[in-house]
């Protein structure tokens, strides 16, 4: 019996690892190192503009964003980057100049962690709990199997159930 | 007068409403099926009643009665009729009635149906019905009235808008209207709007009569059962409607993308979400018995969540800039969310014993096991969406200081699920209800694992090594070969036991299990979205240079070149810049695209990407009006967008398949009581 | 795993929803509205409300700009003054028209030693913020809102918007959109220095 549990609870780790494991593994590619140029090319700019938000157009990406305000602000990321800037020290100087809002997302500092640590928090409650219950349904449903038909039997009326379902169609 | 005409029948479709609330209840109440009757009539004829009073706005927009301020802010003399008449859905009140009259159509039809084995839920799927309907009629009525006409009172230069003139006032009758927003003169903005407000709707029925089954005590299946095909319907228009809000912002918006996690996008995408869910979810209380109240719980959410979702566009919550802000629908929206939540919630609460299985789960890796895999993997995305909408409000609320939840974060949280999602769409179909083992399981899909490692090892032999899309394309050539199998291995069988030829076994297959194969279709259609997602995501390039006529850019094996630039005034107003570039691949010329941008009267700017589409990739030419075009010097920013374009075959697909599903069998109480039978001897057909 | 939480599994066959489930559901709905709620009062009030005491907050002037010789100023150090702040950016047309208006004013008050002026500067860019405040010729003192905190602690709706502070740091008369002319503002400013 201890060992049964043990499977199960195996098992339980198993499902948890593989949902962690995807999240690992579509992990965004690292960030690039922006290329130093004596002069900044459009595409130098927008690596990083993409990156940014602008206040006076929410939820418009910077690099994208058509308002007088944000075509000065690729302006003022260009001269940065033409004064030796790297892509962090730019970002930095955003958020020091406009707030935390500028960021695509919010930073991992103080309350802003709830952002990060709700959702998955939740999705593994919700994953525990889905265990938990499927384990409770399965152990109801194996009580009388345990008492008389054997699980063979049960795996027979199935494959039987297969080959009926397959008939029926032929 | 017509603006008058129209909004007494309104206001009388919406007295019709409270009547059916009332008398439907009254009826139940003392038991007296007249009662309940007349409400079923009286809902009945909302939908004509509604019909009529939005003809008469459609024949105010088309005819420029600029006095009533609607007609003004959406339409001018110089639109085309067609976008007079679709000019219904381009304002608040105009969408709210527009809304109100696609909801009155489900409600009077469900009406019609055979009501003769439901008696007993029929009070109460009038009462949510209407309940819905009476709450945005009051909308319309109250606060956004798109028949008020406009006045001016002596030495005020705000207008007052009413129904009846105020004394002392005088009428505003301007010549012209303002026009269309341009954005919205796309034929993608013209169908999107209507598909997304019928999905949206049509969840009001599957959720009426949840909460008709929950009141009655009437909880098996027959709610899931009569709303099958309403739920499927609603999950299609909800689903095109998503579509072609993409396909809207790809050709109009000049990002190079079709969805950027705007908190817009975001509300109509929740709903859409738990729909999915609940879609799966009702299959396995079908077969099994199981989940009565997750089920309840779903659907509760999907109708919420619709409402949630117009609450959040609508009330100009989310962003203080956007144009509704001042709306003072807000507060009702909220009211209504509330008292429709926390009702149902309670109602399920109290039915919640009522609710528990008849049947018992046997086996981690039975299908119905997968199929809450599958939910548990849909309420997560959910659960990130919804935390991601709502997390600036909190933010702002504890620190004062906005925050920004942006793609990264959706992109990061939700990549993996997805991936989790296509590796189940891949398993589920080849485990059985009931009961299946690694055993069972390993054997039926160790094949179709193993040569859909052609995708991954191509790929690496042709040099994409990126981890991602080398997880994503194995996992979507393993849907579309264990899917395939599936159809192959019942059209095989059928074939060799009846003698059919192969397609004729095929066509019988599909049309004996439509849900089933249907099912499948969308999920080949998913797949294929899913290329189209990964190529866009993963392979996207993108250059911006400012050129003279003359020069080129190159980007990914493309060369565009600048041949000519052009300026002139459309007949409706519109300045028009429009440039023309050649696109060569390998030296050999191939198309002539004109990217453009047009500012409109009101100087509102319009980008209008050049477009080359094919299988493989798409070339996304865009005029950068924003850094300033001259006739010597213009920007362009070219996006190589591979396989971007399966996403739209993919959504071809979809309807297909969604059209073998959820076309209506000839008798289909016949087939639900066919298949209650079979449910109960254990015999499944799925 | 003990054959104990094995019994607890065990659902008796008409279970009711545990109380504490009842009361956690109940809580996360409550909160979830009351955020809602929260969020949508202040979207209908717009900017904070006149009548309230305003917070202090820091404002630091470009390069060029001081008052009474300070790099930075604090409103509290304000008080018993009248506060006039001016939202404004580069970028933004209207606050062109209202610029020489707000400089004639300012000049008209600041022999009395009586009322500042603020230019906060909002989402702008640094050179161009700089032409535009030479080219309107504009002396009183403007800084640039660092991180958005003044601008969103106003909860201004847009550029320019002006807000007039009394004696005693309550917010008195919000101005949204630019100022038809200079006497618009002085009618103002001349009722809170009338107050004591």
């Amino acid at each position: 019996m201890k060992q049964v549990k043990k499977k199960k609870f195996f098992r339980f780790l198993f499902f948890v690892l593989l949902l962690t494991a995807g999240f690992s593994l579509f992990a965004p590619p690292s960030v690039k190192v922006v290329a130093q140029q004596p002069t900044p090319s459009d595409d130098d700019v927008n690596a990083i503009a993409r990156k940014l938000y602008c206040p006076v157009c929410e939820n418009t990406p910077l690099d994208v964003c058509p308002t007088q305000a944000c075509k000065q602000w690729r302006e003022e990321i260009r001269l940065r980057l033409a004064q030796g800037w790297t892509e962090e020290e730019i970002l930095q100087y955003f958020v020091d100049q406009y707030g935390a809002r500028v960021l695509a997302e919010p930073p991992r500092t103080g309350l802003n962690w709830l952002a990060y640590i709700v959702p998955p928090v939740a999705f593994l409650l919700g994953a525990y709990i889905l265990f938990r219950a499927m384990r409770s349904w399965r152990a109801l449903a194996n009580q009388p199997v345990e008492a008389e038909p054997p699980v063979v039997e049960e795996k027979d009326e199935y494959v039987s159930r297969l080959e009926e379902e397959l008939r029926k169609r032929g | 007068m017509l603006p008058d005409f129209g909004y007494g029948i309104l206001l009388v479709t919406f007295l019709l409403s409270l009547y059916s609330i009332g008398a439907a209840i009254y009826g139940e109440v003392t038991r007296t099926f007249r009662w309940v009757e007349t409400a079923r009539r009286a809902m009945l004829l909302t939908f004509p009643l509604i019909t009529v009073s939005t003809f008469v706005l459609m024949y105010l927009l088309a005819t420029g009665h600029y006095e009533i301020q609607y007609v003004y802010s959406v339409t001018n003399n110089s639109m085309p009729l067609y976008l007079k008449l679709t000019a219904l859905w381009g304002g608040q009140p105009g969408s709210l009635l527009f809304w109100a009259w696609l909801l009155s159509a489900f409600t009077s039809a469900v009406t019609l149906r055979k009501w003769d084995r439901d008696r007993e839920f029929l009070p109460w799927v009038v009462v949510v019905a209407s309940v819905t309907l009476a709450f945005f009629l009051a909308l319309i009525i109250f606060f956004e009235n798109p028949f008020w006409r406009w006045f001016l009172a002596p030495g005020s230069e705000q207008p007052i808008l009413a129904m009846i003139q105020p004394a002392g006032t005088q009428a505003i009758l301007p010549g012209d209207g303002q026009g269309l927003n341009p954005l919205l003169r796309h034929p993608g903005m013209i169908i999107h709007p209507p598909m997304l407000y019928l999905g949206f709707v049509a969840f009001v029925v599957p959720f009426a009569f949840a909460i008709a089954a929950l009141v009655t005590g009437r909880t098996d299946d027959r709610w899931i059962r009569i709303t099958r095909r309403w739920t499927l319907w609603a999950w299609l228009l909800l689903s095109l409607g998503l579509v072609l809000g993409a396909r809207w912002a790809y050709d109009v918006l000049g990002w190079g993308g079709y969805w950027g996690w705007d908190p817009v996008e975001i509300a109509a995408f929740m709903p859409w979400l738990t729909g999915t869910a609940f879609l799966h979810s009702v299959m396995i209380q079908e077969k099994r018995g199981m989940l009565k109240q997750w089920n309840m719980l779903l659907i509760i959410l999907t109708y919420d969540l619709v409402i949630f979702g117009t609450f959040l566009t609508r009330s100009g919550v989310l962003s203080s800039v956007h144009a509704f802000a001042q709306s003072a629908i807000g507060p009702m929206f909220f009211a209504f969310i509330g008292l429709t939540l926390v009702t149902s919630v309670a109602l399920l609460i109290w039915r919640w014993p009522s609710l528990k299985a008849e049947v018992e789960m046997k086996s981690m890796l039975s299908r119905e096991a997968l199929f809450l895999l599958n939910n548990l993997l849909f309420i997560g995305i959910l659960i990130v969406c919804f935390w991601g909408v709502i997390f600036p409000l909190i933010s702002e609320l504890v620190t004062g200081q906005k925050v920004t939840v942006g793609p990264p974060f959706y992109e990061r949280a939700t990549a993996p699920i997805f991936g989790a999602l296509m590796a189940l769409m891949a398993i589920a179909p080849l485990s059985a209800w009931g009961h299946s083992t690694v055993k069972t399981l390993g054997r039926a899909i160790w094949k179709p694992a193993v040569v859909a490692l052609v995708a991954p090892v191509m790929m690496v032999i042709a040099g994409f090594v990126n981890v991602v899309a080398l997880i994503g394309f194995y996992l979507v050539a393993l849907v579309v070969f264990v899917t395939l199998y599936e159809f192959w291995r019942g059209a095989r069988a059928r074939q060799k036991a009846q003698g059919e030829n192969f397609f004729a076994a095929l066509w019988t297959l599909a049309g004996r299990n439509r849900r089933r194969y249907g099912g499948y279709i969308i999920h080949i259609s998913m797949v294929l979205m899913a290329i189209g997602i990964l190529g866009i995501e993963v392979y996207q390039t993108e250059t911006q240079q400012s050129l003279a006529i003359g020069d080129s850019i190159e980007l990914a094996g493309y060369t565009v070149h600048y041949d000519s630039l052009a300026q002139f005034q459309h007949t409706d107003g519109r300045w028009v810049t429009r440039a023309e570039v050649s696109v060569f691949k390998d030296g050999r010329f191939l198309q002539t695209l004109a990217p453009r941008y047009d500012v409109y009267p009101d100087g509102q700017p319009m980008t209008i990407p050049g477009l080359r589409s094919t299988l493989a990739d798409d070339l996304y030419v865009v005029l950068v009006n924003w850094e300033g075009v001259s006739a010597s010097v213009a920007p362009f920013k070219v996006y190589h967008n591979p396989l971007v374009n399966w996403l739209w075959i993919g959504s071809i697909i979809f309807i297909l398949g969604m059209l073998v599903a959820a076309w209506p069998e000839k008798d289909t109480e016949a087939v639900a009581v066919r298949n209650r039978k079979a449910a109960s001897a254990g015999i499944q057909a799925m | 795993m003990t054959e104990n939480s094995n019994e607890t599994l065990t659902p008796a066959p008409r279970r009711s929803v545990p109380l504490w489930a009842q009361i956690l559901v109940w809580i996360g709905l409550l909160g979830l509205l009351v955020i809602l709620a929260i969020g949508l009062l202040r979207t209908q009030q717009g900017t904070i409300q006149a009548g309230q005491v305003v917070d202090d907050f820091e404002l630091a002037f470009f390069d060029g700009y001081d008052y009474n010789g300070q790099e930075t100023v604090n409103l509290s150090d304000l008080r018993g003054k009248v506060v006039v702040v001016n939202f404004w950016a580069s970028w933004c047309k209207p606050c062109e028209q209202e610029a020489a208006d707000l400089e004639e004013a300012w000049r008209y008050y600041e022999p009395t030693g009586e009322v500042v002026f603020l230019g906060v500067d909002y989402v702008d860019t640094e050179p161009e913020a700089r032409s535009y405040l030479a080219k309107f010729e504009i002396t009183f003192p403007n800084g640039a809102d660092r991180g958005t905190k003044i601008s969103q602690y106003f909860r201004i709706e847009g550029v320019p918007e002006t807000y007039f502070i009394d004696r005693q740091g309550v917010l008195r008369e919000i101005q949204t959109g630019p100022f038809q002319s200079t006497q618009d503002i002085i009618e103002i400013v001349d009722a809170l220095l009338a107050e004591e």
